[in-house]
């Protein structure tokens, strides 16, 4: 087989992993859900992207980043920026002091569009800004901290505080960002309304497809020398060094690709939910993005996706029926995974799931399914680990 | 040794001069002098604490130096980043193991081949003839041929020890430093490493710490006695041993 497509792949095992995956997400939900549920589904998937960067950033790298809601934030705004300013056209917005900015711009007294805001006139500006501006802003963070070998503990609590940093200019800057409020009442993308249950399939088949895309990019880079050696260099970081590599350029440029996911996920967000809050880019939702990544299990890129799925499914469920325990149950179950199941569902599936499925395999007769594989995925949606190539 | 046979054959490869450091005030090493030849086996040796690991930490620029310089073929090590060194040609060994336990012997050699070393060109990185060549070649060397696809931590901590020297031979360094390479070895490792060692000096300069002293006679060139951060005593190994200064602070004990 090609080299190449092997690598993206990952081996047999690991493309009857993606395929089920696929079909899991661009058939079975589509068929079994409803619109308003189908389109929560592809809101969930919008935060897989963030936890499939956090599998590369944490699990191979070693970088635990509590900060990825500034990357996820970032995109969801430069789509937003753009989709606000084609709601915001002279005509729809006549009854304004200034007619044609956005409305939060008029209600705060801006008479003029701010400077940064014009590039977001143009959709292919846009578009590469969705992924340019998470990536540039990772790029100097990491530049800053792991040229200055600031590691561990202490890089998770910077970025933190920079999720909270950039929290609290979005809400005080509110003329210019729309506040605490976010940028809300988007329409039409090009003239498409993109509130329309079509659009929303569309932009639901769209994200899922991007999704997998980003999956097999990180696939391919888990695959190649570079994911060996960010293994190598979780483990023995000087080794690493005295070998001749500079560990920062790695670090830097996982924690790039993370937040490039991260950037995607954020913009497929705007799309389908039609708003952009800070409340997705503080402390609370980054941490809840490592948690999709840590139940899925952080060395799996599938897992990272079910675990997004599974943990949200839950905090649909629980917080609509136990509105102030919801939380409490989400740290206790980060801590129960952090403790004993380090490797989250896939871990699982590694060393019950698949024993399982071999004794499932060894007495066809007795079991009248047509076919096993399909049971063990929708039973437990678990992957299998994808431990070094 | 120091034959006056021309500038150019006499010049060291490395020549460490006015060399301190100092944390918080102890001098861990204190305005050194030590030279090491082309094709030399040099032995630092030298009680607790005398500064022997610093020394090799100073070199590959794990620790930076307060005063004095380092002059490696030409260029100055005490201002050069980790990496540069490494790809200067200088290539360190840790005292504990320091080998990817989750990689085979393969992969371990592997990931030291002086190629794909910056972040394009590992995720790029393929392996060719050329490189499977030279990982069964170095392997070869360092007995451990017959292990190519064991995964590193199943070998025994001699064959770590190894493993550890044959990522660094995979560079081709011409300064190889080992900070006691035969600490926790049996009779008959501490024998092969003593061969190992004097087949990869050649072409190259070897400079080790070592407590051992029957390995130390096996292999050295030269020996350096440390004490407290200052060179006590410089030569042969017979000179040093009954040097009396020697014997008083180290081998005497």
């Amino acid at each position: 087989m090609n080299n190449t497509l092997d690598k993206l792949l990952g081996g047999k095992q690991g493309a009857i992993g993606l395929a089920l995956l696929a079909a899991l997400i661009l058939v079975v939900f589509p068929l079994a859900l409803d619109a308003f549920r189908l389109n929560m589904v592809g809101k969930y998937l919008t935060y897989a992207f963030v936890a499939v960067g956090l599998v590369l950033c944490w699990g191979y790298g070693g970088i635990l980043s509590l900060g990825q809601g500034i990357f996820f934030g970032l995109g969801g705004y430069c789509m937003a920026m753009f989709l606000k300013l084609e709601a915001s056209d002279p005509e729809s917005t006549k009854i304004q002091s200034t007619p044609g900015i956005p409305d939060f711009m008029d209600w705060n007294q801006i008479t003029e569009l701010p400077l940064f805001w014009e590039p977001f006139h143009s959709l292919s500006f846009t578009l590469i800004a969705v992924i340019v501006v998470p990536v540039l802003l990772a790029l100097v963070i990491g530049i800053a901290m792991f040229k200055r070998r600031v590691g561990d503990v202490y890089f998770s609590i910077v970025t933190q505080a920079i999720a909270l940093i950039l929290t609290v200019l979005i809400i005080g800057q509110q003329g210019l960002t729309g506040g605490v409020n976010g940028i809300t009442d988007l329409r039409t993308l090009k003239g498409w309304d993109i509130r329309s249950d079509e659009a929303k399939l569309i932009l639901y088949f769209i994200s899922a497809a991007l999704l997998i895309g980003c999956i097999l990019i990180a696939r391919f880079i888990i695959a190649s020398k570079l994911g060996r050696l960010l293994l190598a260099m979780r483990d023995k970081e000087e080794r690493v060094r005295f070998s001749g590599y500079d560990v920062a350029s790695f670090k830097i440029f996982v924690f790039c690709v993370g937040a490039a996911f991260a950037g995607i996920g954020g913009a497929m967000f705007t799309l389908q939910v039609g708003f952009m809050s800070p409340s997705f880019v503080g402390i609370v939702p980054s941490i809840e993005m490592v948690i999709f990544a840590a139940v899925g299990g952080r060395l799996s890129l599938l897992g990272a996706v079910y675990g997004a799925l599974l943990v949200n499914f839950g905090k649909t469920y629980f917080s609509e029926s136990f509105p102030e325990l919801w939380l409490y149950l989400m740290g206790g179950l980060f801590i129960v995974v952090v403790m004993y199941f380090p490797n989250g569902l896939a871990g699982l599936w590694d060393s019950h799931g698949k024993r399982w499925l071999a004794r499932l395999r060894r007495k066809p007769q007795a079991v009248a399914t047509p076919a096993p594989v399909v049971v063990a995925s929708s039973k437990r949606p678990t992957p299998e680990l994808e431990t070094t190539p | 040794m120091n034959s006056p046979a021309g500038f150019q054959a006499a010049k060291p490869v490395l020549a460490i001069e006015g060399l301190t450091v100092s944390f918080d005030g102890f001098k861990a090493v204190n305005d050194l002098n030590l030279y090491v030849d082309r094709n030399e086996v040099h032995v630092v040796i030298g009680p607790n604490g005398a500064g022997k690991t610093t020394v090799l930490d100073l070199i590959c620029g794990k620790t930076r130096a307060t005063a004095g310089s380092i002059d490696f073929d030409g260029r100055e090590l005490t201002k050069m980043r980790e990496f540069d060194i490494v790809r200067a040609g200088v290539g360190r060994k840790f005292q504990n193991p320091s080998i990817y336990e989750n990689l085979t012997v393969f992969e371990n050699l592997e990931m030291s081949y002086p190629a794909g070393r910056k972040v394009f060109g590992a995720l790029f990185f393929k392996r060719t003839q050329e490189v499977i060549e030279r990982v069964e070649q170095v392997a070869q060397e360092i007995m451990l041929g017959d292990h190519l696809h064991r995964q590193a931590d199943l070998l025994s901590h001699g064959q770590k020890q190894w493993l550890e020297i044959g990522m660094l031979l995979m560079q081709d360094p011409q300064l190889l430093m080992l900070d006691e390479p035969v600490a926790g070895m049996s009779v008959s490792e501490r024998v092969a490493t003593a061969d190992l060692l004097n087949r990869i000096s050649q072409g190259r300069s070897v400079l080790v710490i070592e407590h051992d002293m029957e390995f130390v006679k096996s292999i050295a060139h030269r020996v350096t006695v440390l004490h407290q951060g200052k060179v006590l005593a410089e030569g042969s190994m017979e000179a040093v041993q009954s040097n009396p200064k020697v014997i008083e602070v180290y081998l005497g004990h």
